[in-house]
């Protein structure tokens, strides 16, 4: 094979899903030919049927629904309180001389070892899942927002100058347009970490989600419902980042060429 | 005499040193007038400091020492009175090549109708009508070029400082930018500013051509270049153009040369 040479977009998704398919057939392989036992994993009919039974008749749907809108809802407060402070540390060192050494402090504070002080203050509801979400991405959505504005190309700074920006409108029409493409793609990122917040939010202390359905099934060793649920997170999070890159380029079509 | 429209007064510029060295002087006691509608050109080698008194002047960086006064007033900062054209291409991605040129003018306040019609005519200059709703990297370098220059102009400065603008560009564009420069400037009469290390381009495009010292910087040749306009590329390879070529070469030459001798010092 030739290094870096690219593969014609069809080979590409043959590719991609033949992977799919031999990772199912080696599972399939292990467990209905009796390699492993059936209490350690389950085989791929049976998590099937029984996912099927856990949507129809278990109201999984309800557990799928709580644990988007808990992602969504903490990553969206995060976001939304991440934007302008990183806006404004990458755009002035002073804020970001401020805020930079405890961010980057607190990014590499676990966001699950905070679960029991968040059920101490927050209880066993949706605040303390929300909160969790919001700890596990804020941090790291400033941090990475603020590098993104603060290495804006000097040479467009400049050239915004000569003709006649000020400050406030440098920021408003050069800093921000320039850096939301890659902050576009810096919010998918943590997206997808957030979504490996809200399991660990939902298998201590909750009633509802698709991490409770995890913990009750360990109970009950029904490892098909857990791979289902595994797999259920996995679809929605696939779902959500193709939809999430297809409205950055619907949104940003000039930074599209050349990169 | 009256008052120059731009004067340069005694301008050094000195970078704070590495620990322990010596301050590195770019600029030294700059002298240069410049009058209005004049088209100078300033030669000299690589390293010389010709841009960063371009950029002084610009007010993207500021003098150690020394007055600059454009039109008696002296320059505190960057300002839309002085538009700039640099040699990377600087145009906002994000923008199609219309609004870029309007970004001064809106910035200006200047209501969208007058924007677009004030743009759509200087796009119309440079040759780039049909491309007003193109991203710039939809373009070649060339048409990013003659987009910044038009960019430019349509802001009305009172004065364009070019900073090698055509020195990415390879060798026909850039000789098709000459002219194309040349052309507007000499419909539009604008004072010029043209950095550049190109001595074929600072003699065809320039009324002066000021040749630089290697660092650092001081104002070696001060040569009006006689040549009518409106000129044609032709007047390139004609006997006075040559003549006069060769003389810079000359002077040029013996300054890469100081400056060589004075990097092999250096590693000594």
């Amino acid at each position: 094979m030739k290094p870096l040479t690219p593969v014609a977009p069809a080979t590409r998704i043959a590719l991609g899903v033949a992977f799919f398919i031999v990772f199912v057939a080696a599972w399939a392989a292990a467990t209905f030919g009796g390699f492993v036992s059936k209490t350690f994993l389950a085989d791929p009919l049976t998590m099937l049927a029984s996912g099927w039974t856990l949507l129809t008749k278990q109201g999984f749907g309800w557990d799928i629904g709580m644990t988007v809108w808990r992602v969504f809802g903490g990553f969206a407060i995060a976001a939304v309180l991440a934007l302008p402070l990183g806006v404004a540390m990458g755009t002035y060192k002073p804020v970001e001389a401020f805020f930079e050494p405890f961010v980057s402090f607190a990014r590499y504070l676990p966001a699950s070892a905070f679960i029991p002080l968040l059920i101490l203050w927050a209880g066993i509801g949706e605040a303390q899942k929300l909160a969790l979400i919001f700890i596990g991405s804020f941090f790291q959505l400033v941090l990475m927002i603020a590098v993104t504005v603060g290495s804006t190309r000097r040479d467009l700074v400049e050239a915004a100058y000569t003709l006649g920006s000020s400050n406030a409108s440098l920021v408003r029409r050069v800093l921000i347009p320039g850096a939301a493409p890659e902050i576009a793609e810096t919010l998918r990122m943590v997206l997808g970490w957030a979504w490996t917040y809200v399991i660990v939010a939902e298998l201590i202390g909750a009633s509802s989600g698709i991490g409770h359905m995890i913990t009750d099934s360990q109970a009950l060793l029904a490892t098909d419902q857990i791979v289902f649920g595994i797999i259920v997170i996995g679809v929605i999070g696939l779902i959500s980042d193709v939809a999430f890159k297809a409205l950055n380029r619907a949104l940003f079509p000039w930074a599209l060429r050349g990169r | 005499m009256s008052r120059p429209f731009l004067s340069v007064r005694g301008v050094s510029r000195s970078f704070a040193p590495a620990r322990g060295a010596a301050p590195t002087l770019a600029l030294q006691a700059i002298d240069l007038d410049v009058a209005e509608n004049d088209f100078v050109t300033i030669l000299g080698p690589s390293g010389c400091g010709k841009s960063t008194l371009l950029r002084i002047v610009a007010g993207l960086d500021r003098q150690t020492a020394g007055a600059i006064e454009l039109e008696g007033r002296a320059i505190a900062g960057p300002g839309a009175d002085r538009g700039m054209v640099f040699q990377s291409y600087t145009l906002f991605p994000w923008l199609t090549v219309r609004d870029n040129v309007c970004f001064g003018l809106r910035e200006r306040g200047l209501p969208r109708a007058r924007q677009l019609e004030a743009a759509d005519a200087f796009l119309d200059k440079v040759g780039l009508r049909g491309f007003e709703q193109h991203f710039p990297n939809e373009l070649s370098g060339g048409m990013q070029q003659r987009t910044a220059i038009a960019r430019a102009l349509a802001n009305g400065p009172r004065m364009l400082l070019m900073d090698e603008p055509f020195g990415a560009l390879d060798h026909q564009t850039r000789e098709l930018m000459q002219e194309l420069l040349l052309g507007i400037w000499e419909g539009e009469k604008k004072t010029v500013l043209f950095v550049t290390h190109d001595i074929d381009e600072a003699v065809f495009m320039g009324s002066r051509v000021v040749v630089m010292s290697a660092r650092p910087g001081r104002i070696k040749l001060d040569r009006p270049v006689p040549f009518a306009h409106p000129r044609h590329y032709s007047i390139k390879t004609a006997a006075p153009f040559t003549a006069l070529k060769a003389e810079l070469m000359e002077q040029v030459r013996a300054e890469v040369r100081a400056a060589q001798a004075a990097a092999a010092g250096l590693v000594r």
